[in-house]
């Protein structure tokens, strides 16, 4: 069988189902939608309509000669899964799911969000069909994150600060899981990643593997040949098995996904899943994930939000077993450097999640050579992280922003009292 | 052969059924949660539940929720659940369940696990977020040790599930009384009493009603139609604001609703809904 045709709920002895038997009717009756969806030719049509009309696909392919010199002078072409609306990848999957679950007759959807991009992606959705929308992201995540936050928020989704357990992704990710036990007749958990019990995992998936359909042609088409290698940042990794997916039966092409590791993949503070992590079950699946010997699980730290998540999907949990694709890890400052090299050769502006894809690159553009050709999924800009860039390089000027916030307290425009 | 189905068969021919009660293991601290463990059993409480602290209870409401984090913050290790299993089965008679999410299970092996918990005089366990459907390995060794094992069953599933379900459990069914996590609820939804009706259907003998159960009033109406009833954040609230002592009087209230119906709580009978 081909790789690209597993279809779960198990990839080798990952995936499953671990959850409440209260949410089987749920996953069950989400399947058969699903899957009645996916054979569906009007529902392959409104979806093709809105990534043609909405999202902006198919999105480019960019060469990067300029960056590619600091890459061992390798052919790298990017996909701009930046230049979709909403400014990331995570669309693609957000559409596809709120269109199924317009058919399953859900009025609601909830999402988590760690850096915010899934949550600002599924508030768009909820806006343009109509339906109540409810955001759970870790109170850690809303403070460093205030901006998506208000984006949300500005887009009519409730957003829900989680105070329970570590305050970050996994525990938004719990307390959407028990809002869905709890309100599972009129509401779909539009979850973000290619994570979580089946069928999410093979579904994001499915919605995703536009990416790599298309780039696999343009890159055809732009050079004549397959790349030798397709490169993607992994935190759950939706992204990255987006693009993997359609490279998965072709030998001639290495798959590499790179892990968030944080200060060092040998410190304690990574998110470097799989070359630190050891199999478990999280979250409603089997696969990797970083715990201490009793099974409780252990915080990830990364500088990127969208990275910084103690597991991973299970389909990423088998290829790396299998030898598919391989996961290296990539440090804060190598995935920072890597943001501003981007964009100070190429005028692109990355966001810190893709950056750790482009450091990898450079790593493995040096280790293959010039006549070496490497596809790199740019899955998100960088505006929302231009805070954190700011002040990493030591280039925003804080006082100025201080004063200009102070000045909009003195007139009252942040005030509670603005509206009265 | 279930020593939890043996106790809830004995209450039933008294013409009445098992009050259950929950606890977390280490909250506020191991000894205290032992001693709170021993009044429930010392209480009317005929079955326990100990829960094992867990980073990520997602089926467990903001009470239970307090409760574990700050066990796991005070340091609590999967260890201490066999030692508190210990400590409780030297002291009482009433059989211990352990309540666990599966990650931990898996991680000590399930094998292990089994052995230990059989040999510190466990009853057996109770999987959340385990469904018979991917629990080949602990059907393996529940069945090798003899050990009670618990499957959820939900108002959502389907009979054809309620019967697995039926079927794979030893000891009881956990009937949910809700769609949704633990924690007080001043209604038990009456989809409790429909769910046991079909669970009865598909063959079950011991279905214990939990979620949401919280009064003695609660606990008679669940006993009038299930075999049990399963008592959970009530109990750690009562420990959480007043210690083993008022742990102790919240099971003897509790226990009341096991009593005959009429003046068990000097109430008139017409306020009991049978």
């Amino acid at each position: 069988m081909a790789l690209r045709d597993e279809l779960g709920p198990y990839f080798g002895e990952y995936g499953g189902r671990f959850v409440p038997e209260s949410l089987i009717a749920a996953l069950d009756e989400l399947d058969a939608a699903y899957q009645t969806a996916k054979i569906d030719p009007v529902f392959q049509e409104e979806l093709a309509n809105l990534h043609k009309t909405y999202t902006g696909r198919p999105s480019i392919i960019t060469e990067v000669p300029r960056f590619g010199e600091h890459a061992g002078g390798a052919r790298i072409i990017l996909k701009r899964e930046d230049l979709n609306h909403t400014g990331s990848h995570k669309i693609n999957n957000v559409l596809g799911q709120a269109l199924v679950a317009r058919r399953l007759g859900k009025t609601r959807l909830i999402a988590e969000t760690g850096a915010g991009q899934h949550g600002v992606a599924t508030a768009t959705a909820a806006a343009l069909f109509g339906m109540e929308c409810v955001v759970y992201m870790g109170e850690v995540d809303t403070e460093r994150q205030a901006l998506n936050v208000a984006r949300m928020r500005l887009l009519g989704a409730t957003v829900i600060p989680v105070t329970t357990g570590s305050r970050t992704l996994k525990d938004a990710i719990n307390d959407a899981l028990r809002d869905w036990v709890a309100n599972v007749d009129t509401t779909h958990y539009l979850l973000g990643t290619v994570a979580g019990p089946h069928p999410f995992p093979v579904m994001v998936r499915d919605f995703h593997k536009i990416i790599g359909e298309e780039a696999r042609a343009q890159v055809l088409e732009l050079t004549g040949a397959l790349p030798d290698a397709v490169t993607a940042c992994v935190g759950g990794g939706s992204n990255a098995m987006g693009i993997f997916h359609a490279f998965l039966d072709d030998p001639s092409v290495k798959l590499y996904g790179y892990e968030a590791a944080g200060d060092g993949h040998l410190t304690e503070r990574h998110a470097a899943t799989i070359t630190r992590g050891r199999p478990g079950v999280l979250h409603g699946a089997r696969s990797y994930l970083l715990q201490d010997d009793d099974g409780q699980t252990i915080e990830s730290h990364s500088i990127s939000a969208g990275l910084d998540y103690p597991g991973v999907g299970p389909e990423h949990a088998w290829l790396a077993d299998t030898g598919r694709a391989s996961y290296l890890p990539i440090t804060d400052d190598e995935a920072m450097q890597a943001l501003r090299l981007l964009s100070l050769t190429e005028g692109i502006i990355p966001a810190i999640e893709s950056a750790h894809a482009l450091a990898g690159t450079i790593k493995l553009g040096k280790e293959l050579g010039k006549d070496a050709t490497i596809l790199v999924n740019l899955s998100g800009r960088g505006d929302k992280d231009m805070e954190t860039a700011g002040k990493y390089f030591d280039i925003l000027d804080a006082a100025a922003l201080a004063d200009e916030d102070a000045a909009a307290i003195r007139s009252g425009a942040l005030g509670t009292g603005a509206s009265e | 052969m279930s020593r939890l189905a043996d106790v809830i068969a004995a209450r039933k021919a008294e013409g009445s059924g098992a009050l259950i009660g929950y606890l977390p293991v280490g909250y506020p601290d191991l000894a205290t949660s032992i001693e709170a463990a021993v009044a429930l059993a010392e209480n009317g409480v005929d079955a326990l539940e100990l829960g094992l602290p867990y980073s990520d209870p997602v089926m467990d409401g903001v009470v239970i929720q307090r409760a574990t984090q700050a066990a796991l913050a005070g340091g609590f290790k999967l260890r201490h659940g066999f030692d508190a299993v210990a400590a409780i089965t030297a002291r009482v008679d009433t059989p211990v369940l352990l309540m666990t999410y599966w990650n931990p299970v898996v991680q000590f092996g399930v094998d292990r696990f089994a052995d230990e918990l059989v040999g510190v005089g466990g009853a057996g366990l109770i999987t959340p977020d385990l469904i018979p459907d991917e629990a080949a390995a602990w059907l393996e060794a529940s069945d090798r040790t003899g050990l009670d094992r618990v499957f959820l069953a939900a108002p959502s599933s389907t009979d054809e599930r309620l019967k697995q379900a039926v079927d794979q459990s030893r000891g009881f069914v956990y009937a949910v009384s809700t769609m949704g996590i633990t924690g007080a609820r001043s209604d038990v939804d009456s989809a409790a009493r429909g769910l046991v009706s079909r669970l009865r259907a598909v063959g079950s003998t011991s279905a214990c009603v939990g979620l949401g159960v919280s009064t003695p009033e609660q606990v008679r109406e669940i006993l009038d139609y299930a075999d049990g009833a399963i008592v959970g954040s009530m109990l750690v609230k009562a420990l959480a604001d007043g210690g083993v002592d008022a742990v102790a009087a919240a099971a003897t209230l509790l226990a009341t609703g096991k009593g005959p119906v009429e003046g068990a709580l000097g109430l008139p009978s017409s306020t009991v809904e049978r």
